[in-house]
This record gives C-alpha cells, structure tokens and sequence, in this order.
C-alpha cells in the first residue's frame, strides 16, 4: 500500500499548513483579537486597508523592492557567472566564497551590517563621517531605510543566483560556443547571442521566484528597521506580522497575508501560461 | 574551453571577480575583527587591528546569551527537524519518482504550491491554535512546523534522487522475492543515502538559522534558540559591540566550518534543484 507513505508528508503538511491556511482566508472576513469570538465584518478589513496608507506604502515598497531584486542581483549574478566562466580557474573557490553569505543566519547578518557598518558610532559610516565626510545612517531615514535594508539583502543573496547560473552556464552546449568563438565574437556577442539565450529557462524560472520571494520578505525588514522609521520601511510582511501580534488585529493581518498571497499566486499563474506558451512552439 | 583569448579580458575578468570577493568578505572580516576587540576600540576605528585580544568576549557572550541552553535548543530542534523531513521526506519522494499512486501529479503540484504560500497565510491561526493547545514553548511542536514548511523542498531534492535509481533494481529484488517494503527500505534507501545525507545538511542549516517561527513560537527564555537570543542580545541586553560579534562568531563558526568541509553538497543540494526544476 504505497498511499500510506504519503500519509506523514501530508499530515503534517495539511494539519500546519492547509488548515491554517484556509482559516487565514476566513479570519479575513472576521474582526478578531485572537482571544475573544471573532466577529463577522464582511469585506471591512480589506476597506479598511484601501483607506489605510501604511498598507499603499507596504504594498509600494514591495513593488520596488521586486523592481530592485528583478534587476540588480540578476544582473551582478549573471555577470559574475559569465566571468566565472571566462576565468575557469578558482572557479570553485569564487563559487563558495560567494555563496557564503546564503548560509549565516539573517539576525546575525543584519546585525553585522547594522552595527559594524551602517553604525554612525560603532561601524564605517561613523568612520567616514569622523574622517570629515558625514554619511547619515541610512536606516534612520524615511527617504533610505528600505534601500539600506536592500543592500544588506543584496550582499546575502546575489551569490546563490551566481551559483545557479554558473551551473545553469556550464549546461550550454559547447558546439555554440566553440562556434561562436570561431566567428570572432566579443564578450558582450556571446553573451548576447550564445549564453543567455542558452539559459533563458533558468533566468525566467529566478525572475518569478524573485517576485515571488519579494513579497515574502521578512527577516532583515523586522530586524533592522521593524519597518520604521514612521513606517518608511514596512513591507506586507511586517504589516500583517505586526497587526497580528502588537495590535491583536489578527482580522487585519489575515487580510493583508490574503492579499500577499494573491501576488504569489497571480505570478505562479502567469508562470504556468508562459510555459504553456514555450511548450506549444 | 575558453570563450575568449586576449589577455586584456582576463585581467579584466579576474579584478572584477576579486572585486566581488571583496564584497563579499569585507562584511564577514569585520565581525571576526571586531569580536576579538574591547567595545571602545571599536567605536574608535571598526577597521583597526586589535590592541589587545580581548578573548573574554567570548566568554561574556557565551553567558549573556546563555549558549549553553539555547544552543542546545537550537540542536535539539535541529536534529528532531532533520529525522522528521528525512523520514517522511523520503517515502514521499520515493512514490512521487515512481509514480506509485494514481494522484502523484495532484500531491506533487499541492506540495509545490505550498512552498510559494507566504508564512503569514498561516501563521496567525497557527499560533493561536498552538496557544490554545499549549504548544507554545514547545520544541518538537516548532520542529513539526519546520517540518511542514521545509518538507516540499526536500521530496523534490530526494525525488530526483530516486529517479536516478535503475528500475530493474527494485524488479530484481521483486522477483527474489522481496515485499514492497524490503525494497523501500533494504534497496531504494540505501542506494539514495547521499542524496538523504545532502537534505539533512541544509534542513539542519535552515532549523539553525530560522528566526520568524523560532522568535514567535519559542518565547520563554529557557526555550529560546541560539539565533533568536542573539538577536535579544543584541537588541536590548548590551550594545558592546565586541560582545555581540563574539556571539554572532560562536553561531557562526561551526556553520562556516561545515559549509566549506562540505561544500560541494550544500551548493547542489540549495542550487541544485531549482536548475534541473
């Protein structure tokens, strides 16, 4: 009876994650303190979001920070796979050292980029500004924090989207590029013409887990900023993290978690026609 | 295989490569730098060499953010996490590869589309459920949350493992006469080892470095991990920040130190499935 093996993944996955889940949607039509008899209120909590503009500013730094993920870590990775690929040699090593970052723990990156750089007392900007340059906290500022936050997820990320299009790189089939090489391409040609349309799977599949993955984002937001200062930083996340939790609006939070996931599931979707598409031609 | 011959290229490929490098360590270099320096000379220059070791910074971390407990917590969880994904994982895996059941398409794409599923989407009922069953506080009952969120991951990684496994195996030891469960566990599992031994590294990691579910479901401070209580430490508790780039030094130094010994495995096992996905 091979079904029964399945029972523990799904168990375990259906009781944590579908239940919950499914209730989530409902608590959305609900106001509830997480205590009390939650309370139907029909589609208020989302009216109360539209009118709300923490939520607006959430959901536009989200945006801009898909916008941010989409080009510069795709960019930095695929340049730096390429390069790699040029080099050949050390290209284990300048594998692992960039992909280094992915395994230290959130908090403890944050904390070291926080206190030992963006510090104005204890890091390099303190250091700058005392050698006469003044360099403000980017984190203390409602025009800067959500793009210092950026960096320091930058720095941890860009690598492992190196390493998978190292990997994907290694993949394209030699003949083209001895080919291309012959006819005298430069750098830019092979990249152009031979290498990206030979990983072009690889870079669409990253580019709908980055948009997908940018909605999510959580752990350097709280931690470095908790979405301050005077909500310039608040991402969905932390919204809905912070309703449930600090406020007991736990109606709110469903709500916005709801709306989260719409993101995700329009960019799965959107995915899925795009294959399709491929797969008709 | 070169793509291109001139030398100007080369020099230019490798500063910028360097460059990245850079980058990338300078971060990592200031917290092993600045963990061994008293917190005054760090405010006066983080990029100085130290006057003087201070090697009791370790000392102060390791009790200030009672390693000693939350470490052990952090194993705990870790380990409970790692035989639960790779138990269930691994029969999961083993009957998507084969096709066992008629609904492996619909189990395959449920588990696919949990793993774009947001936290909040249920974590709000999660912990209130939780609190009403007294599950807050709990290890093995994060550890099961671990489980659930870290699983689809894992069958996917496992299930590619399987599938390079020849059919004709299993068919040999059928027809010697072997159950269906002898050829699960005496055939299939062992020949997959690595690719177990692979999903128990980066689920260990995941559990070590978790910090969304562990600071919301682990509050008391016998129960907190190691991740979590840095953070407290950090953020109320001091802010010699010798103090707590040696506590950040002591979480991070046995990951490091695995991560290189084994590099290879993490780098297939995290990157891996999302090329050949």
């Amino acid at each position: 009876m091979h079904r029964l093996y399945l029972v523990p993944t799904l168990l375990i996955n259906v009781v944590i994650i579908f239940i919950p889940a499914v209730l989530t949607i409902a608590l959305a039509f609900y106001r509830w303190d997480g205590i009390g008899m939650p309370v139907f209120v029909g589609l208020a909590n989302f009216r109360q979001l539209l009118a709300d503009r923490v939520f607006w500013t959430a959901l536009g730094n989200n945006v801009i920070w898909t916008v941010i993920f989409l080009t510069v870590p795709i960019a930095m990775g695929l340049l730096a796979a390429t390069m790699m690929l040029v080099a050949r040699r050390g290209s284990t090593f300048f594998q692992v050292v960039y992909f280094l970052p992915m395994v230290i723990a959130t908090a403890i990156t944050a904390r070291v980029w926080q206190g030992m750089i963006y510090s104005p007392l204890s890091g390099i900007a303190g250091l700058i500004t005392r050698a006469g340059f003044p360099v403000p906290n980017p984190l203390t500022q409602t025009s800067t924090a959500l793009y210092g936050i950026a960096v320091v997820d930058l720095w941890h990320w860009w690598g492992f989207l190196c390493v998978i299009f190292f990997a994907a790189l290694r993949q394209v089939p030699q003949e083209q590029i001895e080919a291309a090489r012959i006819e005298g391409a430069s750098f830019w040609q092979m990249l152009r013409y031979v290498l990206l349309p030979g990983i072009r799977p690889t870079i669409t599949l990253m580019m709908i887990m980055t948009i997908i993955w940018s909605f999510l984002v959580f752990d350097f937001v709280y931690i470095l900023t908790q979405g301050g200062p005077a909500f310039s930083s608040e991402v969905l996340s932390t919204l809905a993290y912070r309703s449930a939790f600090y406020d007991l609006a736990v109606g709110k939070a469903a709500a916005v978690a709801v709306v989260i996931s719409l993101f995700g599931l329009a960019t799965t979707a959107v995915y899925i026609r795009l294959q399709a598409k491929e797969f008709d031609q | 295989m070169r793509l291109i011959e001139s030398r100007t290229t080369f020099v230019i490929t490798y500063a910028a490569l360097a460059i990245l490098l850079l980058i990338t360590l300078f971060p990592i270099a200031l917290l092993v730098l600045n963990s061994l320096k008293p917190a005054a000379q760090i405010v006066q220059n983080p990029l100085a060499w130290p006057e003087v070791y201070r090697w009791d910074n370790f000392v102060r971390a390791w009790n200030d953010a009672r390693f000693g407990t939350t470490m052990l917590n952090s194993a705990l969880l870790a380990a409970l996490t790692i035989v639960l994904v790779c138990t269930t994982g691994s029969l999961t895996a083993y009957v998507l590869a084969r096709r066992k059941v008629k609904s492996w398409k619909i189990v395959t794409f449920y588990l696919l589309a949990t793993t774009t599923a947001p936290i909040q989407l249920f974590l709000f009922p999660l912990y209130f459920g939780f609190a009403r069953l007294g599950l807050i506080n709990n290890v093995f009952a994060v550890s099961l949350i671990y489980t659930a969120i870290y699983s689809p991951f894992a069958v996917m990684l496992l299930r590619t493992y399987f599938l390079a496994v020849p059919k004709e195996l299993e068919e040999a030891a059928l027809i010697d006469g072997a159950t269906p469960w002898q050829v699960f566990s005496k055939v299939m599992l062992p020949i997959v080892s690595p690719g177990i031994l692979t999903v128990a590294l980066i689920i260990g990691l995941y559990s070590w470095n978790e910090f969304l579910i562990a600071t919301t479901f682990l509050q008391r401070t016998d129960r907190l991990t190691a991740v979590v209580s840095f953070f407290l430490l950090s953020g109320q508790y001091t802010s010699d920040w010798g103090e707590i780039m040696a506590a950040a030094l002591i979480i991070v130094l046995p990951v490091i130190v695995l991560f290189i010994a084994l590099q290879r495995r993490f780098i297939e096992g995290m990157a891996g499935g999302s090329v050949k996905g």
